[in-house]
């Protein structure tokens, strides 16, 4: 049984249709990567799958429970990095951890190791009681990544992990994601528009565009697809999604400022 | 569709005390991440000492002197007014605090949790309250300085925490439902210079409702604020009366609140949106 599954999931935003019947299956266990321009609808679909918004029509299900009808069983299965700061800069990286291990009733006998466990796995160990606004953009990404592991979710979530962050720091998160995976099975969903992010981690990639899937496949079929000598991921996504510019809704003044502010607080 | 032990959605009414125990320890835990960042900085109550000073010390010490015909001292009527006041103006811009944190993404994170939104609006009411505590400690020291005849029985000190941690919920829920509702800052401050001025006149905080005239009278009877100062003016001061007795201002606040926290949970999820 796939772990996540959408069936014409749709979501209207007045008179933009963000998500258009959008169809996908993610198997237990994999690294699914959703590319596509801004403004095509990825982090919408997101927050359709961890139960902020609700679909205009269509269902989708996560971890086996309806977004719909079993929303507070999938928050239980599910960790959410959304593509914002998320971390609460005037708390320690400890405390941080410690708030959401009590909100994901983690039992108090186990706090203090997991907390200790996702701290050293992020190798955040030396720092967890600094306060997180002395941290990095890599720091403060690696910490939202462990306090959304805490819980051991089946489903991660991750909305474009590495916006804005330097090389070595986006090479650090994407280690971290890849051992996620290889050590606790964890499924992992993430969208990104950098197409190294997606070559590199996923094992299939779904290109999104207006809101529909536009094509499905490994990076490596995709680009066989293409029927063209050294045909990089690039091609691909400018092959699927190359005509955004003239795009209507697409990357909207407020999805660009809030993208540039999330850039500027982790840079 | 079957449960796969990884935590069922809870329905019937064998699970009804397990998720009201969830809802009181989840609220808690949203307070204590409250606290705990009052406790890293807590710059912003010192800051919050300098109104109520300047209220005490010139407008009341001044205005006291100016016909007076009330009982007692007009300091004496003033210090519950101020102590209000001052839990009012903490509270009721605390609903900014929701929308600073949507822009973050705090707030996303904090909904995909498996947490009930009345624990978000609650922790988030008695976080407030928590602030407003400090008050209490600092206009009593205020008062003494200026000569309030302090009622230092420890019932009475007891029941005054709670009556402002009350006082601070309900506006401080009343300012979430509002910026849940406007969800810029901009329009959120906007709207929230413009209601502070009206509560706080069209109350009891500085003179008696009796001396309004009628039309006032009636929106001060419906104000939250006036049975906050009525029940501190009951408790606070050697002598003092409360005027439409503590278990009525208890009860309006109780019920105004609850009426907030409700609103508020429905409400929640909008700001996301």
């Amino acid at each position: 049984m796939p772990i996540i599954e959408t069936t014409a999931l749709t979501r209207r935003f007045a008179d933009v249709l963000a998500v258009d019947d959008f169809n996908i299956s993610v198997d237990e266990g994999e690294v699914f990567g959703l590319l596509g321009p801004n403004g095509a609808g990825k982090t919408t679909v997101i927050k359709m799958l961890v139960t902020l918004l609700v679909p205009t029509s269509g269902e989708a299900a996560v971890a086996g429970w309806s977004i719909r009808r079993g929303a507070a069983a999938v928050r239980r299965n599910v960790g959410y990095v959304p593509q914002m700061l998320s971390a609460d800069g005037q708390l320690s990286g400890y405390e941080n951890l410690l708030i959401f291990a009590k909100l994901y009733d983690i039992p108090r006998r186990e706090r203090r190791q997991r907390i200790n466990e996702a701290l050293t796995f992020m190798g955040l160990g030396d720092v967890a009681n600094s306060l997180v606004r002395t941290y990095s953009g890599g720091m403060i990404r690696r910490l939202e990544i462990a306090q959304s592991m805490l819980h051991h979710p089946r489903v991660l979530f991750l909305d474009e992990p590495t916006v804005g962050l330097d090389p070595s720091a986006r090479r650090a998160v994407w280690e971290r994601i890849a051992e996620l995976q290889e050590r606790l099975g964890m499924t992992i969903f993430l969208t990104t528009h950098m197409m190294e992010e997606a070559d590199s981690l996923c094992r299939r990639v779904a290109i999104m565009h207006r809101g529909r899937v536009a094509a499905l496949d490994t990076p490596a079929a995709l680009k066989a697809s293409l029927d063209r000598e050294g045909a990089t991921l690039d091609d691909v996504f400018i092959h699927y999604a190359g005509d955004s510019l003239a795009a209507v809704g697409g990357g909207s003044y407020r999805d660009t400022r809030r993208a540039r502010r999330t850039a500027r607080r982790l840079g | 569709m079957t449960p796969d032990g990884h935590g069922a959605p809870h329905a019937g009414w064998a699970d009804v005390p397990y998720a009201i125990a969830a809802f009181v320890r989840k609220t808690f835990v949203i307070a204590e991440l409250e606290a705990r960042k009052l406790r890293h900085d807590p710059t912003e109550l010192f800051m919050r000492a300098v109104q109520p000073t300047l209220w005490l010390l010139v407008f009341g010490q001044v205005f006291g002197k100016y016909r007076w015909h009330g009982e007692g001292s007009y300091l004496d009527f003033l210090a519950p007014g101020i102590l209000a006041q001052s839990v009012l103006f903490i509270a009721i811009f605390y609903g900014i605090t929701i929308i600073w944190e949507r822009d973050l993404g705090l707030v996303h994170k904090m909904l995909v949790t498996p947490t009930p939104r009345s624990a978000l609006v609650l922790g988030k009411a008695l976080s407030a309250g928590v602030r407003a505590i400090s008050q209490v400690v600092l206009i009593f020291i205020i008062s003494l300085i200026v000569g309030v005849h302090i009622n230092w029985n420890p019932l009475h000190l007891l029941a005054i925490v709670l009556i402002v941690v009350l006082g601070a919920a309900c506006f401080s829920t009343f300012s979430l439902v509002i910026a849940c509702l406007v969800k810029t800052r901009e329009r959120f401050m906007g709207i929230g210079q413009l209601m502070t001025m009206p509560l706080f006149f069209a109350s009891n905080a500085i003179y008696p409702i009796e001396i309004m005239p009628n039309w006032l009278k009636v929106v001060a009877r419906v104000n939250p604020l006036t049975y906050q100062v009525d029940a501190l003016r009951g408790l606070m001061v050697v002598g003092g009366v409360s005027h439409y007795s503590i278990a009525l201002d208890l009860g309006m606040l109780l019920g105004i609140t609850t009426v907030f926290v409700l609103l508020g949970s429905r409400l929640y999820r909008n700001v996301v949106g």
